[in-house]
């Protein structure tokens, strides 16, 4: 028979043991789930993106890559601008209330200059990219209503031409418009910015 | 006694291998009554069979690097001898390995094979299912073709939705802030060792825990209740030799099917190899249309029928995850007096129909775009009718699970059989 006393021992004994082995357990569970987390390499890569806008005329769109994320650079028409007050009650968030723009972009056209749109170009929803769907009305194959703007082709979102999101579709927020700024009249720069 | 007895002898003394064939086969008595629904559990088996043997083979010539993993597929099913039979072999057996496992899932639910004592069972089983998804899912990574890579990324970006923790767990599944080649490595980790070995065990747990309290059958009735002299169930007959030749029968049908799409329809209409996926992966240009392949479509389409809801799409997410975590609690939800469909009132006929039409249209949506049926006139605002149509489906898979312990316990049932029944 054992008394009590070395019942109690052996219980503290038992739950002292597992205990450091379970703290065990988790220490050694670090490395393997550290080595998952991005490399030194993943983290270094990342370099802003200069982009010469001479040739992008207006009504052109083009597209860069940023941080492995494709960037849209889109020359806006004085209409499409004009666009963009016409639609202000279809689309969510229409001041831009929810922070996807640096503070400099705050603003009706979501731009440092309103002609130039920069916006990632990866739905806010579950990150596919939306499709350019620039034109107006039937053509876009988005009904006689659409205004121009994007179309994400994996879950039905839509954006507009400030990249603010309409109502009822899935994502949640207006495209995100990436730090940027420009070095001269013609020459933007892509994830960097101006000293506020 | 003959050489074969003695080195028989000798194992035995050593290993259990006699009992073990007895316990397991020559003496583990099934039911006498199963039908067709039953060939599902072994041809799932052999489907797991044929994946472990193609899947080794094709890592022989497959480079998992995010530069060279699309043009080793291409070099497989070209210049590797016989490669692009064993590549299709493959691609073929993940598409029917799901169209098994959903048959015997159903099965499961005709007959209440979930039902005490087989809770258990069940959720072995559904363990296998929540890891054959995962199986699927990081293996469909692995051509990083157009699809690969956006199904990768919106499948990660449902982890980002989760409120605080959601973009760090996704950079950390990712290993980079964009889907790249350190996602396509550690994919091709999980995809090749890892969950296949915690299918292997799972599935010896689900057999051991099936050989503990037997099977199920169509009448859903216990043939352990009627026993003879020497303690077999009357209405039992023994695993082998009845089961195994009946097994390969279905094994022999199955494999017909199976080599017939193998060599005549290997992608199946765009189904089992979606077109997309023969450009190689381009993280700046999404395909014009883009959809899962056809075994999640049900659940794609429920996370796109839910609405954003105050400015974050988890919901939509919580409600796919449900889709399937409800499955799990199938043993506690059902408080029918009857397990097998034969003896069920026609309320859970009902909803089980219902269920099973649902879970067929939201597939079909699933792989369609959502503007597919057109838009309601001025009725509903004018919104997509898939839309609708896919939220009236959602509602009735849930109601399926959710009123479950309500109207199986009003349901009129008839009498079960005392002995199984042809």
């Amino acid at each position: 028979m054992i008394d009590e006393d070395t019942r109690r021992k052996r219980r503290i004994l038992v739950l002292g043991t597992s205990a450091a082995g379970i703290i065990g357990g988790l220490g050694a569970a670090i490395p393997f789930i550290a080595s998952m987390a991005p490399s030194a390499k993943a983290r270094a890569a990342g370099a802003p993106v200069e982009v010469d806008l001479d040739g992008l005329e207006p009504g052109m769109m083009i597209t860069l890559e940023w941080r492995g994320k494709p960037v849209w650079v889109l020359h806006r028409t004085d209409a499409m601008l004009e666009s963009l007050e016409k639609i202000v009650d279809k689309v969510q968030d229409p001041s831009s209330a929810a922070p996807m723009q640096p503070s400099y972009a705050l603003n009706a056209h979501r731009s440092i200059k309103p002609q130039y749109l920069v916006l990632v170009g990866i739905c806010t929803h579950l990150g596919c990219s939306p499709t350019q769907k620039l034109a107006v009305g039937p053509a876009s194959g988005l009904g006689e209503d659409w205004n121009g703007g994007f179309f994400c082709p994996c879950h039905g979102s839509k954006f507009d031409l400030a990249g603010r999101v309409y109502k009822g579709v899935p994502a949640p927020v207006n495209l995100e418009v990436p730090p940027h700024m420009y070095l001269s009249e013609n020459s933007l720069v892509i994830g960097e910015e101006k000293e506020v | 006694m003959s050489f074969a007895k003695l080195a028989l002898r000798w194992v035995d003394d050593r290993f259990p291998l006699s009992s073990f064939l007895k316990n397991h086969l020559t003496e583990y008595y099934a039911p006498k009554n199963f039908n067709f629904w039953y060939f599902f559990g072994s041809l799932a088996m052999l489907v797991l069979v044929i994946q472990i043997v193609t899947g080794i083979f094709l890592t022989m010539h497959y480079k998992p690097d995010a530069s060279q993993a699309f043009a080793s597929v291409e070099y497989i099913m070209r210049d590797v001898p016989l490669g692009w039979l064993i590549r299709y072999v493959h691609s073929t057996g993940a598409s029917m390995f799901f169209v098994v496992i959903y048959l015997h899932m159903f099965r499961a639910l005709m007959y209440g094979s979930y039902r005490k004592p087989r809770e258990l069972l069940w959720l072995f089983g559904m363990l296998i299912y929540l890891c054959l998804m995962a199986e699927a899912f990081f293996g469909y990574l692995l051509p990083w073709g157009q699809m690969s890579y956006w199904g990768a990324q919106v499948i990660i970006n449902l982890f980002a939705a989760i409120p605080f923790v959601g973009p760090d767990l996704a950079v950390w599944i990712r290993g980079d802030y964009v889907v790249s080649d350190a996602t396509l490595n550690r994919f091709f980790a999980f995809h090749v060792i890892a969950i296949p070995l915690v299918i292997l065990g799972l599935v010896t747990c689900h057999l051991v825990a099936l050989h503990e309290v037997g099977s199920n059958n169509p009448d859903g009735i216990d043939i352990k209740k009627h026993k003879d002299k020497s303690g077999k169930p009357l209405d039992g007959i023994p695993f082998h030799p009845y089961y195994t030749f009946k097994d390969l029968v279905g094994v022999v049908v199955f494999l017909m099917v199976f080599t017939l799409i193998v060599f005549f329809a290997p992608e199946m209409g765009g189904y089992f190899l979606e077109y997309n996926n023969f450009v190689p992966a381009d993280p700046l240009k999404t395909p014009d249309h883009i959809a899962p392949v056809w075994y999640f479509t049900p659940f794609y389409s429920i996370l796109r029928a839910i609405p954003p809801l105050f400015g974050s799409q988890f919901p939509g997410v919580i409600a796919m995850g449900l889709a399937v975590v409800v499955l799990f609690f199938m043993p506690w939800l059902d408080r029918g007096a009857v397990s097998s469909i034969r003896y069920r009132g026609v309320i859970y006929k009902s909803w089980l129909a219902s269920f099973v039409i649902s879970f067929l249209i939201l597939g079909y949506l699933g792989v369609k775009p959502t503007s597919v049926w057109g838009q309601f006139g001025n009725w509903l605002d004018g919104a997509d009718r898939a839309v609708v149509v896919a939220r009236v489906c959602t509602a009735s898979y849930f109601l399926f699970f959710f009123l479950m312990p309500w109207y199986t316990k009003i349901d009129k049932t008839k009498p079960e059989p005392e002995r199984v029944t042809s």
